[in-house]
Order: structure tokens, then C-alpha cells, then sequence
């Protein structure tokens, strides 16, 4: 990933390209989507989208041409602004800023394009999520209502499931990031008891390979399954890989299989410049990412409001996941 | 014939045993059915069913070390014997209950120890420690003793015995009786500590209500004594070798405690479910109401109500026989195991948030959980290991040795 542009540096060429380079934006990131819901070819699209992300500058010929067409807004996109805000915001110590995420429910549309985009980015293998998007229904015919509530980790300020280890292998991050450590971490799974938002799931182990297609495009199915689970994730900032099975797979896996996984607001993301991937893909542009301490910030404007709520308030866990409703 | 059948079981459930516990060394958590909502199950609830019946067979034993209950004198070696055996296979089940079991040892160079988890660790070493401490003054007079006259164990004793022929003189019996007498008071609050603990560990959660409540230390602790006791009651009744009236006598009393340990438990047990059902409202009420009348409404009614308190508690109060008041006994120890997976599972099954249970489908993110054939094949193959494991001991060691008789076992 390319240096972060100074942001004086980076206006002038926004004002010129701003249309074109929403539009590409756009596009690239609706390939994104694509690439995740079909499990493929998502590493190509993805840096496109990110490196704009990155830099906040998109020339006109990077790329392909969007597949449809949309019409020139005035005011700027709010990935643009956060993407802006977190260059700001990675300017400054870890300690003095506080990651925080407003999910805006009434523009969600329950696409789980986040869902996907996530289970993409992480890797995640089968049965572990971070990032579900909860449906309920509410009345009756006709008067009848879908909710979509996304359930991230609340990176609560007040974390019940980190006093709980025995080891020491969760903790809060002086920004704020409840983060697991793989290495340290023993599997006895008590956080996940703890967590009153169930945002913690258990790497069994499980594989996409697993029961893949039988008969004469078997082993096509096998190998193209591979090739998306066989290269690492990068949570953390380090590389972890899913080993074919080995002598030792079930008394001593290779982490993060046997650990308690969760989101993790893509800290290696924020910390190459990057939004997290759910805020990146979110169709309704519905999730907003951000540091809570910066008072100009979207996520600090938006958290404020009188609409702003937060799940299991009484609970006293302080969640940094706002909803609007 | 009867050995033969004894044996023939023990190799049964063994061979059952050992290929499930083969399995989960080399497959992991992949045959379980525990799932990420539903994260600790059957593992867990025996964990705590083993540790409870070691925390109630050591207190029995303290009865006599630190509390001088003569009748209870000629099976406080026994019962020692017993909570170890016990704390060992719990602390099996734990350790093949974890995602990691390599990193067991985290706990002893990386304890963080606001969590209850690493109290219990660092408790039950404590225990551990304690435990061998007592085996040895309990058992070195008797152990020299045995050295001395031969008998069936006699390789073993001697080896222990470490060349010694002398009896204990009566300063050196007295000596390890005072060392007894320290022990065992710093086992009972070290015992009620790490027991209440366990129940603490869940008490504390707060994320789940049918966990959070101030009465799961206590209910884990009278847990503890009653399936402690009665396991020690049918141990007792049918593995003493000499069946005289002071046998007799001592069965009778220990069937009382059994008795009135069973109604205690019973009285908080009342207090555990009627308090949240009561009125019907809160959050509690769908989870318990789901233990009690949902789809394993007969793991509370038939296993706990009926086989651990109303046919026990019949044949205790009706019948003197050693022999039925072991059967009693047996019935209460057994099925405590249900009375511990419902302490456990019911506060896991619903979910935290409502639609998370259709959000993201995947076997491992089900609320309903049953355990596997995989997941019994482990305990079973822990409890034929525990068993043998007694029965090492109670061949080999002095363990129902009383002054002035041989050493006890199957064989005399």
C-alpha cells in the first residue's frame, strides 16, 4: 500500500476528478461485492478499491469502466470524508484516538454485503462470523416491517469478555480495539459465555473443502475451493494460514483454528490506511467508521444525535457500535 | 464370574473410551456439538460433576481430620483416595475441553487473575498439592505397616515404604496426625474456595442470566457434598471388604447424610427455579421454562427428580439394608451428572439477540445442542480411566487397612 497523501495534497485533484472517481469508486467496490459472493477474484478488485481508499485520489483511467451509470451529487461521498478522517486520525498517537462504528439501520437494506465482505477479508471458514446481519420481522400482514440490525463487535469500553480470560489473551488496545490474541489464546472459550452480544464464535477448524462436490468435477471444486482458502488473512498484521491436516491438527491446531475469533473493526486494515472492509462494502453506505474523539468527525456527529442508540445499554458495557433508527 | 463380568465391562467401556479420546486427539473439536452459541456442553458439565464429587469425598474426609467424627474414621483414607482420583479425571475433561490443550500451561506463566478461570487453575494445584500432602500422612503409617506383613499389594507398599520396616512409633503417628490436622484445615475453606469458585465462574457471567445469580456457589457447593457423599456412600457399601456391624452401622449413617444432603439440595434447588418463574416475567423465564417442559425436559424429570431425589429418597428413608442404601447412594452420584449439565447447557440456549439464530447459518451457529456419541466416548474412556485409576489404588494401596487387619482388596 502507497504512502498516505498529505491531505492538502489530495483536494485539488478530488475537486477534478470528484464524479469520475466516485463512479470508479463505486464500481470497484460493487466488483468487490461480486468478487466476494462469488468467492473469487476478489484480490485484484479489492486492491483497486482499497488503493483509492488508501489514498483518497482515483484518476479516471484506473480501472474499467463502471457498468452503469450514476448521477454527479454535490456533496461528497461519505467514504471519501471518512477515508479523509482516518488519515487524520492515523496522524495522531493510537491513545488519543477511539476507534467507534454508527451502523444507520434505516438504510440498510440487509444486503450482508458487509457479512460477505468481511468473511472475505478474515478468511473466515465455515460457522465462524463476525459480522451477522440479524433480521427480524415486526407486526403482521399488512402491516408488516423487516429490521436489519449488523452485529459487529461492540469493542465495548466496559468489555466483559476480557476480564474473563484466563490468560490474558484478550484486551483493549489504548484506541479502543478489543483485540483476541491467536497466540496466546488457550480455546477454553469462557469470552464467548461472556460477551452479552454473542459477537465471539470458536474456529472448529472447519474447511469450505470440506464436503466439497464429488464425481468427475471433484477435484476442479477441491482446487478451486483451495484457492481461496489455502493463502493467509492478515488479522493483526500477521499472516495466518489453514494447514492441510496434520498429525497434530486436533491436539495442537494451528491458531487461529481452536481459538475464540471476532471483528476486529479490520485493525490491519486501519493500520495500512484502510477502512474496515464492512464500511467499505456496504451498499446504503449505511456504516460509518471513524474516531470518536474526533469531535469533527462523521461517527462523533452522528453518535451524538437523538437517534443514536447502542444495544444492551443497561448492560453497562459501553459499546462503541452506534445504531440509528 | 463376577470378576469376569467386571472385567468384561471395564474393557468394554474402555475400548469405547480410549477410541473416542484417540479421536479428539487427533481430530480436535470437529466430532463435537457444542457450536459457537452453545460453546461449552457436556465437557464442561462433567468437568464440573468430577470436581464437584472430589471437592464432596475430600470434605467428607476432613470430617475426620479436622472435625474428629470418629465414625467417619475408617474411610477418610478412602476418601482421599477418591478426591483425587476424581480431581484427576475433571481436570482430563477440562483439559480436552480446550481449543489449545498445548497451551494448558498459559495459565501458570500468563494468570490474569480477575478472571475465575485462573483462580481455578491455580486453586485446584493448590488442592492437588495438598491432596498428595495428606495421602502421604495418612497413609505412611499404615503403609509401613503393610510393607512389613506382606499381602497383596505388597510390591508397591514396600516400594513406598522405601526400605522401612520399623512401625511408626506412636510421636511419628502423632506427628502426622497434627500434620493431618493442618492440612485438611486449610483444605476445607481451600475446598469450599475452589468449589463455590466453579460456581462463582459461572455466577459472575452477567451476560447470562440463568448464570448470574448469587445462589450458583452454593447450589455448586451442596452439589459437591451430596454427589461427594453418596459417591462415597455406594463406594462404602459395596467395595468394603469387611462387612461387620460397624460397616453396617456406618453405612446407615452415612445414608442419613445422603438423606438430608439430597432434601437440602432440594430446599435450594426450589429457591433456584420458583424465585425467577414465579410471576412469569423476566428474562430468565423462557431459558428455564425450556429446561424444565422444552425438547430435554426429561434430562430434569426423569434423570435429576426422579432417579437422583424421589426413588433415592424413598429407599433411604424406607430401608436400612447396606445394600440398598448403596443402590440409593449410586442413583444420587449418578445422576447428579444431569443436575450438572442443567446448570450449564439452560443458560446457553436462547439467544443474546434476537435473530441472531437465523442471521448466519452454520451448524456451529445452532442453539440446539446435543451431545455426540464423540463427546460421550471421551467421558467414558476419562471414567474407565479413573476407574482403573481406583482400582490400582485400592489393590495396591493401604487404603481400608485398619490397625490390626491385612490389607484390604477384591481379592481377600
Amino acid at each position: 500500500m502507497g504512502e498516505l497523501q498529505p491531505e492538502g495534497a489530495t483536494e485539488p485533484t478530488q475537486e477534478v476528478d470528484e464524479s469520475a472517481s466516485r463512479r470508479d469508486f463505486i464500481a470497484k467496490v460493487g466488483s468487490a461485492v461480486f468478487g466476494g459472493v462469488v468467492l473469487a477474484g476478489i484480490g485484484l478488485a479489492q486492491r483497486g478499491a482499497t488503493d483509492v481508499l488508501a489514498t483518497g485520489v482515483a484518476s479516471a483511467t484506473d480501472g474499467p469502466a463502471p457498468p452503469f451509470h450514476i448521477a454527479t451529487q454535490a456533496s461528497e461521498d461519505v467514504l471519501i470524508k471518512m477515508q479523509r478522517e482516518l488519515s487524520r486520525a492515523l496522524a495522531k498517537t493510537m491513545d488519543q484516538r477511539r476507534w467507534g462504528m454508527v451502523i444507520d439501520t434505516r438504510k440498510c437494506i440487509g444486503c450482508s454485503a458487509c457479512t460477505v465482505g468481511c468473511v472475505m477479508e478474515n478468511k473466515l471458514p465455515p460457522g465462524v462470523v463476525y459480522r451477522p446481519v440479524l433480521q427480524t420481522e415486526v407486526g403482521t400482514y399488512p402491516d408488516v416491517t423487516r429490521k436489519f440490525i449488523p452485529r459487529p463487535c461492540m469493542h465495548c469500553d466496559n468489555p466483559p469478555c476480557v476480564p474473563v480470560c484466563p490468560v490474558g489473551a484478550t484486551g483493549k488496545r489504548s484506541d479502543g480495539i478489543v483485540y483476541i490474541d491467536y497466540d496466546r489464546c488457550i480455546g477454553c472459550r469462557y469470552c464467548i459465555t461472556a460477551c452479552p452480544y454473542q459477537a465471539r464464535t470458536f474456529d472448529f477448524g472447519g474447511k469450505w473443502t470440506d464436503g466439497a462436490a464429488g464425481g468427475s468435477d471433484g477435484a476442479l471444486a477441491l482446487e478451486s475451493g483451495r484457492e481461496y482458502q489455502d493463502p493467509p488473512n492478515f488479522e493483526y498484521g500477521e499472516s495466518w494460514t489453514r494447514p492441510r491436516d496434520g498429525v497434530l491438527a486436533g491436539t495442537a491446531p494451528h491458531s487461529p483454528i481452536g481459538n475464540a475469533r471476532k471483528c476486529h473493526f479490520c485493525a490491519h486494515r486501519l493500520a495500512e490506511g484502510m477502512l474496515p472492509m464492512c464500511v467499505s462494502t456496504c451498499v446504503g453506505r449505511a456504516t460509518f467508521f471513524g474516531d470518536l474523539n474526533d469531535p469533527e468527525s462523521l461517527v462523533s456527529e452522528l453518535a451524538a444525535g437523538a437517534n443514536a442508540t447502542r444495544l444492551k445499554e443497561d448492560m453497562g458495557t459501553e459499546p462503541k457500535v452506534y445504531y440509528l433508527a | 464370574m463376577k470378576r469376569a463380568i467386571l472385567w468384561t465391562l471395564w474393557i468394554c467401556i474402555a475400548v469405547v473410551g480410549g477410541i473416542g479420546i484417540v479421536e479428539r486427539l487427533i481430530s480436535g473439536h470437529d466430532l463435537a456439538g457444542y457450536t459457537s452459541y452453545v460453546p461449552w456442553g457436556l465437557w464442561v458439565a462433567t468437568y464440573i460433576y468430577f470436581i464437584g464429587l472430589s471437592a464432596g469425598a475430600f470434605l467428607l474426609s476432613s470430617m475426620v481430620y479436622v472435625f474428629k467424627v470418629r465414625r467417619l474414621e475408617r474411610i477418610a483414607k478412602l476418601s482421599l483416595f477418591v478426591a483425587v482420583i476424581t480431581l484427576v479425571m475433571a481436570l482430563l475433561t477440562i483439559l480436552f475441553d480446550i481449543g489449545h490443550m498445548e497451551r494448558f500451561f498459559f495459565v501458570y506463566i500468563h494468570p490474569q487473575f480477575h478472571s475465575m478461570m485462573a483462580w481455578m487453575v491455580w486453586l485446584y494445584t493448590a488442592y492437588f498439592l495438598l491432596l498428595l500432602g495428606e495421602m502421604y500422612f495418612a497413609l505412611r503409617r499404615d503403609v509401613v505397616a503393610a510393607a512389613t506383613d506382606g499381602g497383596s499389594g505388597h510390591r508397591v507398599v514396600s516400594f513406598l515404604a522405601r526400605g522401612r520396616t520399623k512401625p511408626l512409633s506412636t510421636a511419628e503417628v502423632e506427628r502426622d496426625d497434627r500434620a493431618l490436622r493442618v492440612l485438611g484445615t486449610i483444605g476445607v475453606p481451600l475446598a469450599i474456595a475452589f468449589h463455590g469458585g466453579v460456581g462463582a465462574l459461572f455466577g459472575t457471567v452477567a451476560a447470562r442470566v440463568v448464570w448470574h445469580s448469587p445462589i450458583y456457589p452454593i447450589l455448586f457447593l451442596t452439589g459437591a457434598l451430596v454427589s461427594g457423599g453418596a459417591l462415597m456412600t455406594f463406594v462404602v457399601a459395596f467395595l468394603w471388604p469387611r462387612r461387620d456391624r460397624d460397616w453396617r452401622e456406618l453405612i446407615v449413617y452415612l445414608g442419613r447424610i445422603v438423606l438430608g444432603l439430597v432434601l437440602l439440595d432440594v430446599l435450594l434447588e426450589w429457591a433456584e427455579y420458583s424465585i425467577p418463574l414465579w410471576y412469569g416475567v423476566g428474562s430468565e423465564v423462557e431459558q428455564l421454562k425450556n429446561m424444565l417442559f422444552g425438547s430435554y425436559w426429561y434430562v430434569f424429570w426423569i434423570f435429576h427428580v426422579a432417579m437422583g431425589v424421589i426413588i433415592p429418597v424413598y429407599l433411604l428413608v424406607r430401608y436400612r439394608g447396606p445394600r440398598v442404601i448403596g443402590v440409593a447412594s449410586a442413583l444420587v452420584a449418578a445422576s447428579y451428572l444431569a443436575v450438572r449439565l442443567n446448570l450449564v447447557i439452560p443458560g446457553l440456549v436462547t439467544p443474546e439477540l434476537k435473530g441472531l439464530e437465523t442471521a448466519y447459518l452454520s451448524d456451529r451457529l445452532s442453539y440446539t445442542y446435543l451431545p455426540t456419541l464423540f463427546e460421550w466416548q471421551v467421558v467414558i474412556g476419562v471414567a474407565a480411566l479413573g476407574t482403573a485409576l481406583f482400582y490400582l489404588g485400592y489393590r495396591h494401596l493401604p487404603l481400608v487397612r485398619e490397625s490390626g487387619t491385612g490389607i484390604g482388596g477384591i481379592a481377600s
